[in-house]
């Protein structure tokens, strides 16, 4: 790596878990597009945060709920900078990307009627499909597909013919997570825009490798997990749109949502709180933003360059594998570091069943995008997936252990 | 001791021999490639096992009083489990498959090994295997 910034021993040291062997073998954890490894500096704000000043949140006058109501509320504002969104309340904390998509298609989804469209991309994680299904259904609003094509993009085409005013919401992801591919969300959003849609794009992929401006993007809705960016599970965000977050109906009832309460009418608390119905998950919200300035501690240029390396270096290696089939993007520049692939007269499941008894974790499967598999006429693919705290060393064990795994089950 | 268990037993030794799980494996991939192999009339779609994610076909027919088990999938090492599967219950009578009891998934510590997913694949197919022997069972009574 030419960055002399960006020391790959030290940030391997601070991830514990990268110390643990996997049936007696060095772990190699390539599965980083479904979770991504703690760093001890997440880790350790998270033991922080119940060992000194565990308490619930916005509602206490002692000292401890103070404090970790301001901790939490300094971690909204590090995710806002960090996405340059303009308001700290267009930052509403959630469980995650599903419970993120899940409260657009609910609350903003609510306002779709009969005769309304909404335009999906084939790309999309089940998360960001069925919700949309489910309140299509509902309304009686009509879903249109945006097809992928055979090098694992988005029919741009389709898109400009389908999109029109009878348009009302577009959902595409920033990256595909089976495939890797990035995807023209600037254009996208330009487009919709003009024809007075919205688009929300589900950046769970993304957040790890692309510093999203959601001002510049133009984007009404961003959602985004923290367990795919070095933080823990069970947390996450919807970045909103204030003019539209105000709009929207509440979509949880609860403690903490709320004005005031009586039989005969509830009023509402404002943003953000209207949408973060109950006690949510402080630790979890403080360690985003942790994990957050632990990101920035290395920067995304750098982690972006080097995982760039470490796929082009992978892609160029799988094919020494004989009867290797490479799904998405061929170019690495068009997609972030994800490695979605095949071996001939194989099934993908062997393939990671041996892969793991040598200590190497793919995924393997659908990856929760049947629609992009059923493209390809497929069960499922492998798909390794990187990130800055992986090595081209690591690259090659998985490569020596890709042939011998071939080997056995051809 | 029943067929069945002394199938079983025959199972636990050969593990026993295998230094390590990848050596298992292998054996588990020659294994299935011995597999009983189903008619193509009978790779349907109703007799597809669900709650796999490798596609696991499975056919019974009943010779005498005896139920025969053949069966495929597009994984080879999902047929290899099913191989072993098929090994203990092939050729025994409906009675003797529904009171088994398949100690040997445990001694050999198969079970733990697997993935969640072909963990689940596992228990889906021992199910199919002996909802064919009632349903048989049903049929000679
Ligand atoms: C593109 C994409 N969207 C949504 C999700 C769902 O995220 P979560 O399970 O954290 O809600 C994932 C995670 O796999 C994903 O990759």
């Amino acid at each position: 790596m030419a960055n002399a910034t960006f020391d790959i021993e030290k940030v391997r040291k601070d991830f514990p878990i990268l110390q643990r062997k996997v049936n007696g073998k060095d772990l190699v954890y390539f599965d980083n597009a479904a979770t991504s490894q703690t760093p001890k500096q997440v880790i350790d704000s998270i033991v922080d945060y119940y060992e000194n000043y565990n308490a619930n949140i916005h509602r206490g006058v002692h000292s401890l709920s103070q404090e970790a109501t301001d901790a939490y509320e300094q971690a909204r504002i590090k995710i806002q900078k960090h996405f340059n969104a303009q308001k700290p309340h267009e930052i509403i904390f959630t469980s995650g990307t599903t419970h993120a998509i899940n409260l657009v298609a609910n609350s903003y989804g609510s306002f779709l009627k009969p005769g309304d469209e909404v335009l999906v991309s084939a790309l999309e994680h089940h998360s960001n499909i069925v919700p949309w299904q489910m309140m299509c259904e509902k309304t009686g609003a009509q879903m249109k597909v945006i097809p992928m094509l055979n090098n694992g993009q988005l029919d741009m085409n389709f898109f400009h013919k389908e999109v029109s005013s009878k348009t009302k919401m577009v959902f595409v992801n920033h990256v595909s997570n089976a495939l890797g591919t990035i995807n023209p969300i600037e254009e996208i959003i330009a487009t919709a825009h003009a024809h007075g849609a919205k688009v929300l794009v589900d950046g769970a992929q993304s957040a790890p490798h692309i510093q999203a401006d959601v001002q510049e993007l133009d984007v009404d809705f961003y959602t985004v997990s923290a367990h795919k960016i070095c933080g823990p599970t069970g947390v996450g965000i919807l970045y909103g749109k204030e003019e539209l977050l105000e709009q929207m109906p509440p979509y949880q009832g609860g403690g903490e949502m709320i004005a005031e309460v009586s039989f005969e009418k509830t009023t509402y608390a404002g943003l953000p709180h209207k949408f973060e119905a109950g006690t949510p998950n402080i630790a979890g919200g403080i360690a985003f933003g942790v994990a957050l300035d632990y990101m920035h501690s290395i920067g995304f240029n750098v982690i972006n360059a080097y995982e760039n390396e470490l796929l082009t270096y992978a892609t160029e290696r799988i094919k020494e594998v004989n009867g290797v089939i490479i799904y998405g993007p061929e170019n690495p520049k068009d997609k972030t570091a994800v490695l979605s692939f095949n071996v001939e007269g194989l099934h993908a499941y062997d393939i990671g069943t041996i892969l793991d008894q040598m200590g190497i974790a793919l995924r393997t499967g659908h990856h929760c995008a049947q629609p992009i598999m059923d493209y390809y006429q497929i069960p499922g693919t492998a798909r390794a997936s990187f990130s800055f705290y992986n090595t081209k060393k690591e690259i090659d064990s998985f490569i020596e252990a890709l042939k011998k795994a071939v080997s056995m089950l051809s | 001791m029943s067929k069945i268990e002394e199938k079983q037993e025959e199972i636990v030794d050969e593990f026993s021999m295998f230094e390590d799980w990848m050596q298992r494996y292998e054996y588990m991939i020659e294994l299935g490639k011995t597999l009983p192999q189903i008619d193509e009339q009978h790779k349907t779609d109703e007799n597809i096992i669900k709650g796999c994610q490798s596609r696991v076909w499975l056919h019974a027919d009943l010779e005498g009083d005896k139920i025969k088990f053949s069966a495929d999938s597009d994984a080879i090492i999902t047929k290899g489990i099913i191989a072993i599967l098929i090994r203990v219950f092939s050729e025994q009578t409906p009675k003797d498959i529904l009171e088994a009891d398949l100690k040997f998934i445990d001694e050999i510590g198969l079970k733990d090994h697997l993935s969640p997913t072909r963990a689940n694949g596992l228990v889906s197919m021992i199910k199919q295997l002996k909802n064919y022997a009632l349903a048989y069972q049903a049929k000679l009574n």
